[in-house]
């Protein structure tokens, strides 16, 4: 099939970039959109043109690297899908795509359809984490955790952290990127003792990080391809609730 | 030259507790003054970063990607092995030591391999601390599955993402020290050499990966962690920025790369459609515990739809070869079953290059919930690719590069010949042998990174004054030099091929020649076609834009340029290891049954290659291997 | 305290005054309604309220109070939220929220200016002189005539249109605020999520129908 691309090209940071319009021939629908994008590339540089630069890696919708917005959509249309794993059948023979990057003030644009997501590791390391040492821990059956809160935390730790929520939030807000990690460990025993200082921290970071604020617009659940709910976002705002009981009431 | 793996002697058990008492310590106060780098943020090189963090080492921490959480370990789908023996099933670290040691076909060293079947519990424990979600059962004590043809049940598993989950937890503890200023993270970075004074390592070069700046970085010890180099097969199922180039640099400065024809393929990957794939997806093994494999008797049923091929036109050639392990046999055998199959004419699917994985015996025995349950992300994954659904017909698989089982040589101690140079995970060679078991890769990571490396790079630091040699040393002005060079060479050519069409090459040259099956002709095939290669690269590649600016095909040339030079060593020792032992199958060397036919008496060694430059042979060096616990056998899972 | 500065201590400021504001709504809204019961209990109704007396300023300096937050963070929240968001999407594309969570802000203006117009209207009563209670005749029960105010007014079309327009705006508003304050106290619990949304709209509707309802059937000579 045959199709026209609307692609976001922009140099660096400062510069300013516009939309380029680009036409993809002989698309195999079994292709995956990014490898119609390197196809589209080789053709680009083999006439001289600059090929579009787009974040990628493990190419199995895991490591949260790609991050193109594909008609409006984070990831595209497909549900629960990285832009990886989207495959061309989706797409009809003579469609219009337009792809861009994310957009949010936290992501700064490096070059095309390629941001910098450095903030979300900068939550991340403002309490994402246990503070357990490198060994000196108990054995993994001293605290049982039931099947249940396993679960739940494992719905949680899903998250890819590849910024679909921010790109998708009318607000650009990481909160549901940030409730994830802090409902995953708000549950698990080993997290409890933290748990205070934990939601503080990630949604202080959240703000000071140039992330806009929630205000339960949900789309970040629609277009989150891992399907991450914002029932950990009411976990977390439970969190904060809890953490302005002081210590010794609980 | 004979290299000396300085493992311990001595009984088998306490040879890591021995060891560990008998390496010198760095004073807690001296801790700060060493800087340590750590290239690569995957498991190891994350456990690494963080876990020298938290003693107080001063530490460095660079990957390619955006963030440290996302490093190819992520993808790893199945588990995570461990000795704990919780179901009570006869598991001990003796039996996973053994088991180790025999699944990589007797060439690991054994002390190494003890290490990581002793320190394999530490692992479980200090995961559940960082709030890693294994899966639990009703009463909340953790849940285990035997996994890729263990007899026991060892494996911990958080759905079908535990790789994900675990390297989240190092990335975890690795965003803790971040905070708290004992590493220091530089993201976007490519390691493009290794700085090496006086045969010392002692910094490395990096590539700003959105400036495009040539920078230096010193270290008082440097510790690679790059993960492994199977995109040499261009198709593979690591990610498209897994590359040789922080290994190969560091061959290219002395370090011996050992056994790098020890590749893994792996069964469970969904076949090849068209020539416009860019990578190969794999699903976990664990997909075999349910699914069985089969072919059509006929070639001629190939074509048909396979719900139509009577059970008695059917072969189920795991079954029918391996009767006792069946569709659990190990990963090199069940992979070279699948190719003989295909190879016979009864491949199916487009590219006749595939074999049925059916689950509608399990269906039938425990239900379509049951299986939707136990690998529900698996037929999704399966179904977005090739928009088939499982469920319903078989789905279609075939072996595809995976894990490279070599690596550069280290000693026990995880450190490289060049002093001052360790290598952890995937990216050295030791404890896998020349096939590595499933769930065991996570395993390897998180041990060299959180339980070995925090312990054996002491000895090495009490030896030396920190911070001796920085970054206005004439070695780091000289290799940025070097490199400024390379990169101006490579933007200079101006060709006519593209990095993906010369890629794509070699990894056609590859896979026929140096992929399953090897034999001298193919190899000595490989050896003529890969240097033309190099040359039409070197002369005709089109690497276009600046080299100050973010530049994604510069960073994939660069990455296949070393791809190329490496191929012709692994080619080499294809050709120089004449044997079959498990990843690496030389058709010359096959039992009438077409098995594996290891020669002890002759290969039951390390070989460990020393670049002596391009268009050069390398020379090969041997460590010797002693089997004094698992007595050497025919490996045999009929 | 970070109640004031957090992001999320300040979306559970939002969350708490807009429900007490929706508790005043409620009770207000029920006072009213007895318009429709005739002159005599809508005119009982006033007088009570009137004459608790200094207590009547200490609510009305509790509902100033409320106001004062719920606007101040909203605005703020606002700008913050713009200034997070960079140009929009060639292509915007929403996929599960709704307008009314959109227009937060400007719903949100239109009631405040409302309720500064329905304060001159109805309470210090400058804006239609001749039609207001204190200009009135007293009731037969001596009591000021709210009843002939409210009926006089919204029988004018300009009155009603601004108070039916005010009213759609405070649907909208609650559409999403109903909603919004069960997931911000953390009360949503996954599955029940898109119920309680559900339910969110219908209690919006059913507030802005019957506020709508006064002046509507007023102005329709429904009620006389």
């Amino acid at each position: 099939m045959d199709l026209t691309l609307h692609v976001w090209r922009q140099k660096g940071p400062e510069d300013t970039g516009k939309l380029e319009t680009y036409k993809a021939k002989n698309v195999s629908p079994d292709q995956s959109f990014l490898e119609m994008l390197d196809e589209l590339n080789d053709d680009l540089i083999k006439t001289g043109q600059d090929p579009i630069a787009f974040d990628h890696d493990c190419r199995e919708g895991i490591c949260g690297m790609c991050s193109q917005v594909i008609n409006g959509r984070p990831h595209g249309q497909q549900e629960l899908t990285t832009v990886c794993q989207l495959h061309m059948r989706e797409f009809a023979d003579g469609d219009e795509i337009f792809i861009e990057p994310w957009r949010a003030r936290a992501f700064p644009i490096l070059r095309d359809l390629i941001v910098d997501r450095t903030a979300l590791d900068v939550i991340m390391q403002a309490g994402g984490y246990t503070s357990c040492h490198t060994g000196g821990v108990a054995d993994g059956n001293t605290l049982l955790i039931s099947k249940p809160v396993a679960d739940y935390a494992m719905d949680a730790a899903a998250c890819i952290g590849c910024g679909a929520c921010v790109a998708a939030c009318p607000n650009s807000s990481a909160m549901l990127f940030a409730s994830a990690k802090v409902a995953q460990l708000a549950v698990l025993p080993q997290g409890k003792p933290e748990a205070r200082r934990r939601v503080l921290a990630m949604t202080e970071a959240n703000l000071s990080e140039g992330f806009g604020n929630c205000t339960n617009h949900y789309e970040c659940e629609a277009a989150c391809p891992k399907g991450i709910s914002v029932k950990f976002i009411a976990k977390l705002n439970r969190e904060y609730l809890k953490s302005m009981i002081p210590s010794a009431m609980e | 030259m004979i290299l000396d793996g300085r493992a311990p002697t001595g009984p088998i058990e306490t040879s890591w507790d021995k060891h560990r008492f008998d390496m010198k310590l760095v004073n807690p106060s001296n801790k700060r003054k060493f800087k340590i780098l750590v290239v690569g943020t995957g498991l190891a090189g994350g456990a690494a970063a963080a876990s020298l963090g938290e003693l107080g080492y001063n530490v460095e921490a660079f990957c390619y990607q955006d963030s440290a959480r996302r490093a190819h370990s992520i993808a790893a789908q199945g588990g995570i092995n461990a000795a704990k023996s919780y179901p009570n099933d006869g598991d001990s670290i003796y039996r996973l030591f053994y088991d180790t040691v025999k699944g990589g076909d007797y060439r690991a060293r054994e002390a190494d391999v003890w290490r990581l079947a002793q320190v394999s519990n530490n692992i479980i424990d200090q995961c559940v601390a960082q709030g890693v979600p294994f899966a639990r059962d009703y009463a909340g004590y953790l849940d285990n599955r035997s996994f890729g043809g263990a007899q026991v049940s060892r494996t911990f598993y958080a759905r079908g993402q535990t790789g994900q989950q675990l390297l989240l937890g190092a990335y975890s503890a690795l965003s803790r020290q971040i905070k708290n200023g004992s590493v220091k993270m530089f993201a976007r970075r490519e390691m493009l050499d290794l700085v090496v004074v006086d045969g010392v390592a002692k910094g490395i070069t990096c590539r700003n990966l959105i400036t495009g700046e040539i920078e230096s970085y010193w270290g008082d010890a440097v510790i690679l962690a790059t993960g492994g180099f199977v995109n040499v097969f261009y198709l593979s199922t690591n990610a498209m920025g897994c590359s040789v180039t922080a290994k190969w640099r560091a061959t290219k400065k002395g370090a011996l790369m050992a056994n790098p024809c020890y590749t893994q393929i792996h069964p469970t990957c969904i076949p090849q459609h068209g020539d416009k794939q860019s990578k190969l997806t794999l699903m976990s093994e664990s997909l075999r515990n349910d699914g069985r494999v089969w072919v059509p008797k006929k070639a001629e049923d190939c074509a048909r739809h396979p719900g139509e091929i009577a059970e008695d036109d059917r072969d189920y050639f795991l079954e029918r070869k391996y009767p006792s392990y069946g569709n659990l046999a190990p990963r090199d055998i069940a992979s070279r079953a699948a190719k003989e199959q295909c190879d016979d004419g009864r491949g199916v699917g487009e590219s006749k290059r595939g074999v049925f994985l059916d689950f509608q015996a399990s269906i039938d025995r425990l239900g379509q919930s049951t299986i939707e349950e136990r690998y529900g992300n698996l037929f999704d994954m399966y179904y977005k690719i090739t928009a088939e659904n499982g469920y319903e017909r078989p789905m279609r698989i075939y072996p595809a590069p995976h894990y490279s089982m070599g690596g550069l040589w280290v000693d026990y101690e995880c450190m490289s010949n060049i002093p001052g140079l360790f290598v952890l995970g995937e990216a050295n060679f030791s404890v896998h042998g020349a096939n590595r078991l499933g769930a065991s890769a996570l395993m390897q990571g998180l041990a060299d990174g959180y339980f070995v490396i925090p312990y054996t790079i002491a000895p090495y630091l009490a030896s030396l004054t920190p911070g001796q040699v920085k970054t206005d040393h004439d070695a780091f002005k000289e290799s940025t030099e070097n490199i400024r060079a390379e990169m101006d060479k490579l933007l200079s050519i101006k060709g006519k091929k593209t990095v993906g069409e010369l890629h794509r090459e070699l990894g056609n040259v590859m896979w026929e020649d140096v992929g399953m099956a090897r034999s001298e002709a193919s190899l000595k095939h490989a050896l003529k076609r890969i240097p033309e290669i190099r040359d039409e690269f070197w002369n005709n590649v089109n690497v276009t834009g600046g080299a100050l600016e973010l530049n994604q095909q510069l960073e994939n040339a660069w990455r296949l340029a070393d791809f190329i030079e490496f191929a012709e060593m692994m080619a080499t020792d294809a050709l120089h290891r004449e044997e079959s032992c498990g990843g690496h199958f030389r058709v010359e060397h096959q039992t009438d049954d077409g098995e594996a036919m290891r020669n002890d008496e002759d290969f039951c060694y390390v070989a460990a290659w020393e670049f002596k430059g391009v268009d050069k042979a390398p020379e090969l060096h041997k460590e010797p291997l002693k089997f004094e616990n698992v007595k050497l056998a025919v490996r045999s899972y009929k | 305290m970070n109640l004031f500065t957090n992001t999320v201590g300040r979306k559970i400021l939002m969350a708490v005054t807009g429900l007490l504001l929706i508790a005043f709504i409620t009770v207000h809204l029920i006072g009213n309604l007895t318009v429709f019961a005739g002159p005599d209990s809508i005119n009982a109704y006033a007088k009570a309220l009137h004459d608790l007396g200094p207590l009547v300023w200490l609510f009305r300096l509790g509902m100033l109070a409320l106001f004062a937050v719920h606007i101040t963070f909203g605005i703020q929240l606002y700008m913050e939220n713009k200034a997070a968001t960079p140009d929009p999407y060639a292509i915007e594309k929403t996929l599960v929220t709704s307008f009314s969570a959109k227009t937060m802000l400007y719903t949100g203006l239109i009631i405040l200016a409302f309720l500064l117009y329905h304060l001159l209207h109805f309470t210090v009563q400058v804006t239609n002189p001749a039609i207001s209670a204190v200009n009135l005749p007293l009731d037969a029960a001596s009591r000021p005539d709210v009843y002939s105010m409210m009926v006089l007014s919204f029988q004018k079309v300009f009155i009603s249109l601004i108070y039916i327009v005010a009213m759609v705006a405070l649907l909208l508003h609650l559409a999403h605020g109903i909603s919004s304050w069960v997931q911000t106290l953390g009360w949503s619990t996954g599955p029940s999520q898109d119920k309680v949304i559900s339910i969110g709209k219908v209690l919006a509707i059913v507030y802005g129908l019957a506020y709508i309802a006064i002046p509507l059937l007023i102005l329709a000579r429904i009620v006389k």
